[in-house]
C-alpha cells in the first residue's frame, strides 16, 4: 500500500516560548493516513476547540507541526523540495468554511477560476479554459451561464460555496480537504454541496478529508471517521461502527445529544453526565472530568489507542484488554486500506493483529 | 382546552430598500396557547427572525411593520404607546435573541446585569432583596451563585447563554420567544440549553416560541411547529405529524434534506434556489422548485387552510 498523505505522530503546540506559561497543546499525537491506490472519504469529527482546523492546517503544510511529521507522497511537506511544494499544492486543494470571506468583492468570481488556470498553465487558449471552467461548474450542478461573469455578491451562499469546489476541481487534484464545507449553508443546499464532493470522489477518483461538527453529515458521506476530543483522538475507525455502537464515553454522549429530526422524540429526560470522580491537573485522560465511567488510572495518563475491532480503535482505558496500537505497527482501523497508527506505550502488536485487520 | 395567550393575525413586515419592498413577512396569523411550545423553522431569510421581532415590535427602519396585529391577553400590542410597548418587553414577552451570549455587556457583572433590567421595569427591591432575586435565577437555570459576581469572559458559552435565559425570565413573562438560542453551542451544551428553557418553561408556566434553523433541534424541544417559506407561514402543524405526514410539499422536501443517523442515503437537497424577497415570483412562491406545481400554483396565492383538525397548511392541493 502506498500512502498519499500521512500524518505521523503530530502534535502542535501554540505559544508556550520560555517565558510563556500560556502553551496550547491543540493537537497531540495525531496520525492519519490516506490511501492512495483507493480514493476514500475520511472524516475528522470534533467540538470547538477540538483542534480539528488545526488539523487541516498541518496537513496543507500552513503550520509547522511541534512534533512529528506530515508526509506527502513519503515526502515531508516542511522540508520538500520547490517543484514538489509546487505538485503538492496542485494536487492537495481545500475548501474553507466561509464562502463570503474567499472572495474579493471587486473581483468577479470568474477570477478565482481563471486564477488557478494561468497560474499552472491548465489551458493553452482562453476557448480552452473556458471550456475547462464550464466543464468544472457543471460537474457541481452550476449553469455556468448563470455563474460567469456575476459578482460574488450575486450568487448565493451556496452557490459560492459550489464555485469553490469547482476550483478546487479545475486542478486535478488527488486530495480534497473540506474544512466545514457546509456549516454556513441553509439546509436545503447543503445535501447537495455534500453530494457534489461525494461525486468527485467517486466519479474522479479524489479522496476527501471533510472536517466538520456534524456528526450526522459526516456520517452520511464518509467511510471513516476521526473522532476528537480537545486535541485529541477519542475514537477512530470504521464510520458505521463507531456511530451505531459508540464505545467511548465521549462519543457516546456526542451521539446522544444530537437532535434527530423524526416524529419520535430521541432526547429523553435530563443529560445528568456527573463526572464519577473529581480531575485535577492537566495529565490523563482529557474526557475524564466529564466521563461518568471514569476510574484513577484515567487521571494518571492519557490511554492509547485501543482496537476493539478490526476496524476501530479507541481511546479509553474501558478497553484496555484489547491490544493497543504500537508506534510503528502499521495497523489497518480504516477498512480495508488505510492505516491509522498511533501508540503511547503498551506492547507491539502481535503479527496476527496486522493479518486480521486487512480485511 | 388552554386559552390563547398570543395571537398574531395578518402580520406583514416590509424592508424598504432602494431596489424596492422586501417582503420579509407577508399576512402571518397564528396562535400560542398557554404553556405551549411553538417551533419556527426556516431557511435563512425566510423571515422568522423578522416574525419574532416584529411580535415585540422591534423592527428597526427601514423595516416596517405594514399591517397587522398581535393579541396578547386580550390587548392588541400594536396600539401601544412606546412607553407602554417598552414595559410590555420583558415583563410579558421577553426575547432571546440570536447571539444574545455575545450582547451581555462585557464590562458589567452578571448580577449588575439582571438587576439592570429589574430596576428599568419598575422593580424597587433593597440590595438584599436583588442579591437573593438574582441567586434564585440563577438557580433556576442551573447557574452556581458565585457567577453572579463574575465577568462575562469568565463564563462558558454554554454558561453565557444561561445567564441570558435568566434575564430573559427575571419577571415572569408569559411568553418567551427564543430566537436560534443555541446556534454557536457544540451538541452537548446545545442539549443542556435547551434542557434548561424547558425547566423554566414549565416553572413558569410560560408559552415559548422558538425559532431555528436546525428542525431536528426544534422538533426536540417543541408541540406544534411552524415552517417558513420565502416570508409566508406555509404549514403549522403538532411536531409529530409534520415528520409523519407533512402537508405541504416545501416541508416534506425540507425534512429529506435532514442527514439522519440511523441510514445512510437518506439526504438529499431541494433543486432551486430561495427566491429574493424583493422580486417573488408569482403565485405561491415555492412552485419554481416544486414538483408537483399545477398550473393555478404560478397564478394564485394559496392562503393557510386546515388540511386537518389542527394542521394548516398553505398549498393549492389541499383544495
Amino acid at each position: 500500500m502506498t500512502t498519499l498523505i500521512e500524518a505521523r505522530h503530530v502534535t502542535k503546540i501554540f505559544g508556550g516560548g520560555v517565558f510563556d506559561r500560556n502553551a496550547t497543546v491543540a493537537l497531540e499525537d495525531f496520525s492519519i493516513t490516506v490511501d492512495s491506490d483507493r480514493p476514500s472519504i475520511t472524516a475528522v469529527v470534533g467540538e470547538s476547540g477540538s483542534g480539528k482546523t488545526t488539523v487541516a492546517r498541518l496537513l496543507l503544510g500552513l503550520v509547522t507541526p511541534s512534533r512529528g511529521q506530515v508526509l506527502y507522497q513519503g515526502q515531508d511537506v516542511q522540508t520538500m523540495a520547490h517543484a514538489d511544494w509546487r505538485a503538492f499544492r496542485r494536487d492537495v486543494q481545500v475548501i474553507f468554511q466561509d464562502p463570503y470571506e474567499v472572495y474579493n468583492p471587486f473581483y468577479r468570481v470568474d477570477h478565482v477560476l481563471t486564477t488557478p488556470v494561468s497560474k499552472f498553465k491548465l489551458a493553452a487558449t482562453k476557448a480552452e479554459a473556458r471550456a475547462l471552467i464550464e466543464d468544472v461548474l457543471e460537474a457541481v450542478g452550476l449553469r455556468p451561464e448563470e455563474t460567469l461573469g456575476r459578482f460574488p455578491h450575486q450568487l448565493s451562499g451556496g452557490q459560492r460555496q459550489r464555485v469553490m469546489v469547482a476550483r478546487a476541481l479545475l486542478l486535478r487534484p488527488r486530495l480534497i480537504l473540506a474544512d466545514e464545507p457546509v456549516s454556513m449553508v441553509d439546509a436545503s443546499l447543503r445535501a447537495s454541496i455534500l453530494g457534489s464532493l461525494r461525486k468527485m470522489n467517486l466519479e474522479r477518483g479524489i479522496s476527501i478529508i471533510y472536517i466538520t461538527h456534524d456528526l450526522a453529515t459526516a456520517y452520511q458521506i464518509s467511510e471513516n471517521i476521526v473522532v476528537l476530543y480537545r486535541g485529541s483522538v477519542a475514537e477512530a475507525g470504521d464510520v458505521e461502527l463507531v456511530v451505531k455502537q459508540p464505545q467511548h464515553p465521549y462519543t457516546q454522549l456526542l451521539i446522544s445529544s444530537i437532535p434527530l429530526a423524526s416524529a419520535e422524540r430521541t432526547w429523553s429526560g435530563e443529560s445528568a453526565s456527573a463526572p464519577a470522580i473529581q480531575a485535577t491537573g492537566a495529565t490523563g485522560c482529557k474526557f475524564a472530568d466529564r466521563c461518568p465511567s471514569a476510574t484513577p488510572p484515567c487521571l494518571q495518563a492519557l490511554p492509547p489507542l485501543y482496537q476493539t475491532a478490526p476496524h476501530r480503535a479507541v481511546a479509553c482505558y474501558l478497553y484496555q484488554s484489547a491490544p493497543a496500537l504500537a508506534t510503528g505497527e502499521m495497523v489497518s482501523v480504516f477498512t480495508g486500506q488505510a492505516t491509522l497508527k498511533k501508540g503511547i506505550s503498551g506492547q507491539p502488536g502481535s503479527p496476527g493483529e496486522a493479518q486480521h485487520a486487512g480485511v | 382546552m388552554k386559552p390563547d395567550v398570543l395571537r398574531v393575525r395578518g402580520l406583514q413586515v416590509y424592508y424598504h430598500t432602494p431596489l424596492g419592498a422586501v417582503k420579509a413577512a407577508e399576512d402571518i396569523s397564528f396562535s400560542l396557547k398557554a404553556e405551549e411550545r411553538l417551533g419556527l423553522v426556516g431557511e435563512s431569510g425566510s423571515g422568522k427572525s423578522t416574525l419574532a421581532l416584529a411580535i415585540l415590535r422591534m423592527i428597526k427602519p427601514p423595516g416596517r411593520i405594514e399591517a397587522g396585529e398581535v393579541w396578547l391577553d386580550g390587548q392588541n400590542v400594536m396600539t401601544l404607546s412606546e412607553e407602554e410597548m417598552r414595559q410590555v418587553r420583558l415583563a410579558r414577552i421577553a426575547m432571546i435573541p440570536q447571539g444574545s451570549m455575545n450582547s451581555l455587556n462585557p464590562v458589567m457583572r452578571i448580577q449588575a446585569q439582571i438587576a439592570d433590567a429589574l430596576r428599568d421595569h419598575g422593580v424597587r427591591m433593597t440590595k438584599r432583596q436583588v442579591e437573593e432575586r438574582v441567586r434564585d435565577l440563577l438557580q433556576s437555570v442551573g447557574l452556581k451563585p458565585e457567577v453572579a459576581t463574575m465577568f462575562p469572559h469568565e463564563l462558558s458559552g454554554g454558561m453565557k447563554q444561561r445567564a441570558c435565559i435568566a434575564i430573559a425570565i427575571s419577571l415572569r413573562p408569559k411568553v418567551i420567544i427564543a430566537d436560534e438560542p443555541t446556534s454557536a453551542l457544540d451538541v452537548v451544551v446545545q442539549k443542556q440549553v435547551m434542557e434548561t428553557l424547558a425547566r423554566v418553561q414549565r416553572a413558569l408556566g410560560a408559552s415559548v416560541i422558538l425559532v431555528g434553523h436546525d428542525m431536528g433541534l426544534v422538533a426536540q424541544f417543541v408541540d406544534r411547529l411552524g415552517v417558513m417559506y420565502a416570508g409566508k407561514l406555509v404549514e403549522v402543524s403538532p411536531v409529530r405529524d409534520v415528520f409523519t405526514k407533512p402537508l405541504h410539499p416545501y416541508t416534506t422536501l425540507l425534512i429529506a434534506t435532514l442527514p439522519s443517523l440511523e441510514q445512510k442515503g437518506t439526504f438529499a437537497g431541494i433543486p432551486g434556489l430561495p427566491p429574493l424577497l424583493r422580486d417573488l415570483p408569482p403565485g405561491c412562491a415555492f412552485h419554481p422548485r416544486c414538483p408537483y406545481a399545477v398550473d393555478r400554483c404560478r397564478t394564485e396565492v394559496p392562503h393557510l387552510m386546515e388540511g386537518r383538525p389542527d394542521s394548516w397548511a398553505a398549498c393549492h392541493l389541499l383544495s
